[in-house]
């Protein structure tokens, strides 16, 4: 479950991200065209989708974490006790998608 | 089997018959004490349906051919207690996933030896019978590393419960790899660039995702997604050394 | 070729950690009140820090991305292996100039 929660941020990440470098790159346009853009970005809908990219760049970071630990660490039942890494992972992205939220409306 | 060792309740046993196209067919035997799933198997193949195929050899957890997949996960069935592993009464008997099915509960055990010589199995010695015996220190790391991993059975539960070797075809899986791990940690093996530079080729350890369903399932609880861990470590640091 | 990617995802992972981790805080911190175009250019305009961070965060991204893609398109998908090699060669050079193009953008 940990290894789909991540792999699944990971493939929507890389998915969002050149709409993410194409609205900043907008500003090349000057900042009228990207204040434009950020205006857009004020729709509740796309307030959601930032929280949900947000929630996902969390996770993916988190559960990556654990990966490394996994793969390039040499601490013994790492396996076992890195268990107990996922839900906090997924409890922790989610309160910081909060907390975006929050602070964005 | 005397009379009181016989229980009145039923079990319940579906069994896959067939090749890749096949179908659970449904038995039902009295449930015994200290049933493995081999005897509630011989038991069938005895009793109830003698065309069915399956392989056993030692009973006791030493060769590693009784492999299948129970209840939904691959396990030795000579070591297996069903009431461990029995729910709803039911046991649900099928062969091992991720091999070609030959008839009922056999697999084609062709495709998983083959991926040993692709981790690069084969042991390389350069000494000749004249020379003495290599000296391997029992407490050096490389022993030690080695020593965690060897006992293998060849039974095939971890490839069978690996998802990389069910979605990518050519990934050599853990048993090859876990056994690349063993060569690179042999001091008399002569070719430990080699070993290495297959076990990271296509279908490498590169491949792995750390899921650890071979760790959780290997009935002789070997670590092979820790000997994975030490291949792609050793792809930082090089080759471990004495 | 597998080891040279394993080591590169892994090692733009262990670079890609803690800058995510600077860019998650500074996200939750510029977000007050909703973005303006102003208030990112102010933050970002001739700053050479932002931009050599950005910069790194981009490259490591372009390279950790198809990587990763790679592997799930290989084993989730029947495409042969040439077009996704292609397609993921192809993903990450347009992150790598959409996102350097974009630290260009607001530098």
């Amino acid at each position: 479950m940990a290894a789909l929660a991540h792999r699944l941020s990971g493939v929507l990440l890389a998915l969002f991200l050149p709409f993410h470098f194409l609205l900043l790159g907008s500003a090349l346009e000057g900042a009228d065209e990207l204040d434009r853009y950020l205006r857009f970005a004020d729709s509740p809908l796309v307030k959601i989708a930032e929280w949900g990219l947000v929630s996902l760049l969390c996770i993916h970071l988190l559960l990556g974490i654990r990966v490394l630990c996994l793969e390039l660490t040499h601490w013994p039942h790492r396996s076992e006790k890195l268990r107990s890494w996922i839900l906090p992972s997924v409890i922790a992205s989610m309160l910081v998608g909060l907390l975006f939220l929050v602070r964005a409306f | 089997m005397s009379p009181t060792d016989t229980a009145n309740e039923l079990l319940k046993v579906r069994i896959w018959r067939g090749r890749e196209q096949g179908r659970l067919v449904d038995y039902e035997i009295e449930t015994r004490k200290n049933q493995t799933v081999l005897d509630v198997v011989t038991e069938i193949q005895h009793r109830l349906e003698p065309t069915l195929a399956y392989r056993f050899a030692c009973r006791v957890g030493v060769c590693g051919s009784c492999a299948m997949t129970v209840n939904g996960r691959p396990r030795w069935a000579c070591r297996t207690h069903i009431k461990n592993v029995v729910t709803d009464n039911t046991l649900t008997i099928e062969p091992l996933r991720n091999l070609p099915k030959l008839k009922d509960l056999v697999c084609d055990m062709a495709p998983f030896i083959e991926t040993w010589q692709k981790a690069g199995a084969p042991f390389s010695g350069t000494a000749t019978r004249h020379d003495k015996p290599a000296a391997v220190k029992p407490d050096s790391a490389m022993r030690l590393a080695a020593d965690a991993a060897l006992q293998c059975i060849n039974c095939a539960v971890c490839y069978s419960a690996c998802d990389v070797v069910n979605w990518n075809p050519d990934y050599i899986g853990p048993a090859g790899l876990n056994r690349a791990w063993t060569l690179i940690n042999d001091v008399r093996h002569s070719k430990r660039e080699l070993t290495f530079e297959l076990a990271f080729g296509t279908g490498g350890c590169g491949s792995c995702h750390s899921h650890g369903n071979c760790t959780r399932h290997c009935p002789v609880e070997l670590r092979p997604s820790e000997s994975i861990a030490g291949l792609k470590r050793a792809a930082f640091s090089g080759l471990p050394e004495e | 070729m597998e080891k040279s990617l394993f080591l590169a995802q892994r090692i733009t992972a262990m670079i890609l950690a803690p800058l995510a981790i600077i860019h998650l805080g500074l996200t939750l911190f510029a977000v007050q009140g909703g973005l303006t175009a102003t208030e990112i250019l102010n933050r970002t305009q001739g700053n050479i820090g932002w931009a050599l961070f950005y910069s790194l965060f981009v490259v490591c991204a372009a390279i950790h991305a198809p990587i990763g893609l790679r592997h799930v398109i290989n084993e989730w998908t029947v495409m042969p292996r040439r077009w996704v090699n292609a397609l993921v060669i192809m993903l990450g050079g347009v992150l790598l100039l959409l996102g350097l193009q974009a630290v260009a953008a607001v530098y």
